[in-house]
Formats: structure tokens, C-alpha cells, sequence
């Protein structure tokens, strides 16, 4: 289980969180929410470690990893998309995906089928740079090379972002099975309401840095979430 | 066709692309003189390459753009925007930190540069009133003597702001200066914007909708380059074109 503790987070003298909480459990799905600029890919980045807080915790299965780098807290399962994307676009796909093998032991170091079942796209481009796949395609290695890791905590920066609707629904199912393993926590950053709220267990909606409001899904007012999101 | 008679900022039909992607596609708007302005919009909706082409940074493919009804912003490069009285400021603060507040602002005021102007420089006694008023304007009068880089993230915000009003420009253009404030800095940066209007025209690009709503001035959403709504703010949240935008949909 992932506990956000209470964290701040500054840029400099700047602060983009202050005082956010969030839980995220196996085998559910957590969507962060919020307009542009409220703090959601901060969060993603405390939690992956990407940057360092000021104040709170960071507690995985127990642990306090607020200190640990980010290549410790892979190593315990914390697997990120990043918004954007990041694939390495001079690398096949096959690379791509084989990058996520540093984590594993040497015997496990095999691309797991259902990447494949998945984004059966990947496995009739393998042999293709990642730089020449279109932005969906993209988003659907980006997703499949986190998979490779065998994470316990995906963290998902806005998969439908730029992506065409065809690529979306898959994206969802790929969400919606891996949630059905029930062997990972996922973190979901949204602004496509729609997509997010299909795949919901629970809401932390953001606004200014903070939690505006947050809870199990089925006790969540939607109209209040979707006015929050909005103008 | 030159721009309207009276208008601060003059934009028509306008066009950018990047790549093939159309980052600003058929974007029109109107400043008027003094008026202030918010604009927001989703991601990618085309806020900074708005900002990008009134400065001179970056060129349209085509349509108009003009400044105070007929000078032809489209010819004109970033250095030339800001002689002729556009001021910007970035999100990021840009102070010289390890000068003081006061020294910051002297060295923004509008007046000769050059090698020999800067050798033989005295602060004159207007300069020196105009520092004052600067500072007081600001809330940093307190704070003059303080080195920048000491200064709180906010208040930073403010200096360069007092750093561009020093330029005396006619038009501020103003890329969230919200981001990372508390909630009494961010209340405080409205006030101050607000304070600005009809001296100035502002033009403020905004994601937190409690600061938009402090402005209390007319909202702009821009989506996909091009403007979607126009309107108080309560106009453009009733608005079911917008709220479909914010929701990805």
C-alpha cells in the first residue's frame, strides 16, 4: 500500500504541494484529478522520487522511502509512465522494453506475454525505433515497459493525453486488467473525467498544490469533481 | 488593414504551426488601452506561443497582429517589443539575487544604456522618487535593502514586477505569477495587478481559477489556438463548450 503523508514540495522558494495525502491500495485504482498547474505531476514525482520533499512522508508497504532515490524505490516495485511519454526513441522497441530488465533479477528477465496481449501493436514493431512510433503507439510501450518492471505501484501521468480515442479504450482495458491482477496499486493522473471516473476506486482531486477533496469512489459526488476540474 | 483605432493588442485570424501541429489556428483578440485581461485554457491550448508571437519571439504563418491600432507587431523581434513597451514576465522569477531589492529596481528603470551612460551613472532625484513609489507599489519598501535572493518566492514575483513596471511599459504580459504563491501572496498579486489597470494593459495567463476570480476582469479560454469563450468568469463556467474542454472530452 502507498501512503502520501501530509508532503510539501518546492521548486526553489515556489511551492507546488502543500500538505497532500493520498492512498493508493493492490488491485485499485486511485485518479488524481485536476486542471493544469494544481500539483498532479508533483505528486507523481515525490512518489517516484524524482524530487525531493520538504515536509511528510512517503510510506511504501510500510516503509518510510521519502529519502530513497528513485532507482531504490523501482527497485521496490514503483514503476512510472511519465506524462510525455519518455521512451527512448532511438532504442527498437524491443530495447525499450528490455530497459525495464535492470530491475530484475537475471532469471527473470523476460518480457511477460501479456505486455503483448495487451498492445499486440508492440509486438509487430519490435524490431522499430520507439522514436518512429505514432504517440499512441508510444504511449502503449511506455505503459508496457513499466509492466516489464513487475511493479507493485504503477503510476500513470496522463496515458490519454494527445492519444486517439481507439488507443484510449485500450489503454483503459490495460488499466482495468491490470487492476484485475490485483498485484499492483494504481496511481492514475487525469483530466480526461470520462476515462478516469470509468476506472475509479477512489478521487483526490486536486487544486493549488492541495487536496480539494478525496474519497472512495462510490461516495464521491462526480458532480462535484467534474465543477472542481473545471473553471 | 491596420488594426482598430484605440486597441492595445490587435490579433486577427492568426496562424503558427509547429511541425504540422497548429499551435495558434485562427486565434483573434482585442486589448484594449488599460484594459486587463486573464486567459486561460487546457493544456496545449496555445497560451504561450500567444505570448511567443506579440513579443516578436516566435512569427506567424499568417494573419495580423497589431499594436496601439498600426504598428505591425509581425515585423518586429523580442528586443524591439520591449522598446516599444510590451514587458513580460515568465513564471519562473528573474532577479538579480544577489543584489539588493532596490539595486534591482534601479537598474530596470527605463532610461539611457550604453557603456558611457552606465560608467558615469547617478541616480538622479526622479530616479530616486521612482524607485520609491516602485517599491511602495510592490510592498517592498520595507524590504529594499534585502538582498533578492533572501526574499520569499512571492515577493520575488513582486520585485519583478516592480522590475518590468519600472520599464514603463504600456502593456504587462503576465505567465502565472500565481504558481507556487500562498494563498495571501496570490490574494495580494491580484490586488496588485488590479491596482495596474488603466494606467497599464494587462494580460495575465492564469490556471488558478481563485486568482482569476480575484483579476475580476474579462476571461479569455483559449482551446486548440483559438479562442473558445469570452466573458466574466461566471459567463465562461456556465458555458457547456468550456466545462466539456476541462473535462478531456
Amino acid at each position: 500500500m502507498l501512503h502520501v503523508d501530509k508532503i510539501d514540495l518546492s521548486y526553489g522558494a515556489s511551492q507546488a504541494l502543500r500538505d497532500v495525502s493520498l492512498t493508493a491500495e493492490a488491485g485499485q485504482v486511485t485518479c488524481v484529478l485536476g486542471r493544469n498547474g494544481v500539483g498532479k505531476t508533483s505528486l507523481m514525482r515525490a512518489v517516484s522520487g524524482r524530487e525531493g520533499i520538504s515536509a511528510g512522508a512517503v510510506m511504501w508497504e510500510g516503509r518510510d522511502i521519502s529519502r530513497l532515490r528513485p532507482d531504490a524505490r523501482a527497485r521496490l516495485g514503483v514503476a512510472t509512465v511519465p506524462q510525455g511519454r519518455e521512451i527512448f526513441p532511438l532504442l527498437t522497441v524491443r530495447e525499450n522494453l528490455e530497459t525495464g530488465f535492470a530491475l530484475l533479477p537475471r532469471r527473470a528477465r523476460s518480457i511477460p506475454d501479456e505486455v503483448f496481449d495487451l498492445f499486440p501493436v508492440l509486438a509487430e514493431m519490435m524490431n522499430r525505433r520507439g522514436g518512429d512510433l505514432s504517440g499512441g503507439q508510444q504511449q502503449q510501450l511506455a505503459i508496457g515497459r513499466a509492466m516489464v518492471t513487475n511493479p507493485k505501484l504503477l503510476l500513470l501521468d496522463e496515458p490519454t493525453e494527445g492519444i486517439q480515442p481507439s488507443i484510449i479504450k485500450d489503454i483503459g482495458r490495460a488499466i482495468r486488467y491490470l487492476r484485475g491482477q490485483g498485484r499492483m496499486a494504481i496511481v492514475l493522473v487525469e483530466q480526461y473525467f470520462d476515462f478516469a471516473a470509468e476506472l475509479a476506486d477512489r478521487y483526490v482531486v486536486m487544486d493549488r498544490g492541495r487536496v480539494a477533496l478525496a474519497g472512495v469512489a462510490a461516495e464521491v459526488d462526480a458532480d462535484e469533481v467534474r465543477r472542481m476540474m473545471t473553471v | 488593414m491596420k488594426g482598430m483605432k484605440g486597441t492595445q493588442l490587435y490579433l486577427n485570424d492568426v496562424h503558427r504551426s509547429f511541425d504540422g501541429y497548429k499551435a495558434i489556428n485562427g486565434l483573434s483578440l482585442v486589448i484594449a488601452q488599460g484594459e486587463m485581461r486573464a486567459v486561460v485554457g487546457p493544456n496545449g491550448a496555445g497560451k504561450t506561443t500567444m505570448l511567443d508571437i506579440i513579443t516578436g519571439k516566435t512569427k506567424p504563418d499568417s494573419g495580423e497582429v497589431f499594436w496601439d491600432g498600426d504598428v505591425d507587431l509581425t515585423r518586429i523581434d523580442e528586443a524591439g517589443s520591449a522598446r516599444l513597451g510590451i514587458g513580460r514576465k515568465f513564471q519562473k522569477p528573474t532577479v538579480f539575487e544577489t543584489l539588493t531589492v532596490e539595486d534591482n529596481v534601479m537598474l530596470s528603470l527605463a532610461g539611457a544604456r550604453g557603456v558611457a551612460a552606465g560608467l558615469f551613472h547617478r541616480t538622479s532625484r526622479a530616479q530616486a522618487a521612482r524607485i520609491d513609489e516602485l517599491l511602495e507599489l510592490v510592498r517592498l519598501a520595507e524590504a529594499r535593502r534585502r538582498l533578492a535572493g533572501a526574499l520569499s518566492h512571492g515577493q520575488k514575483q513582486w520585485l519583478e514586477i516592480g522590475m518590468l513596471l519600472a520599464q514603463d511599459p504600456q502593456l504587462l504580459l503576465v505567465d502565472e505569477p500565481a504558481a507556487g504563491m500562498t494563498d495571501a501572496e496570490t490574494m495580494r498579486t491580484a490586488e496588485l495587478l488590479r491596482s495596474l489597470a488603466g494606467k497599464h494593459s494587462v494580460v495575465v495567463i492564469e490556471h488558478d481559477m481563485e486568482f482569476v476570480r480575484a483579476l475580476d476582469c474579462k476571461v479569455t479560454v483559449l482551446h486548440r489556438g483559438a479562442v473558445l469563450a469570452e466573458g466574466s468568469l461566471d459567463h465562461i463556467s456556465a458555458n457547456p463548450e468550456v466545462v466539456e474542454v476541462y473535462l478531456g472530452r
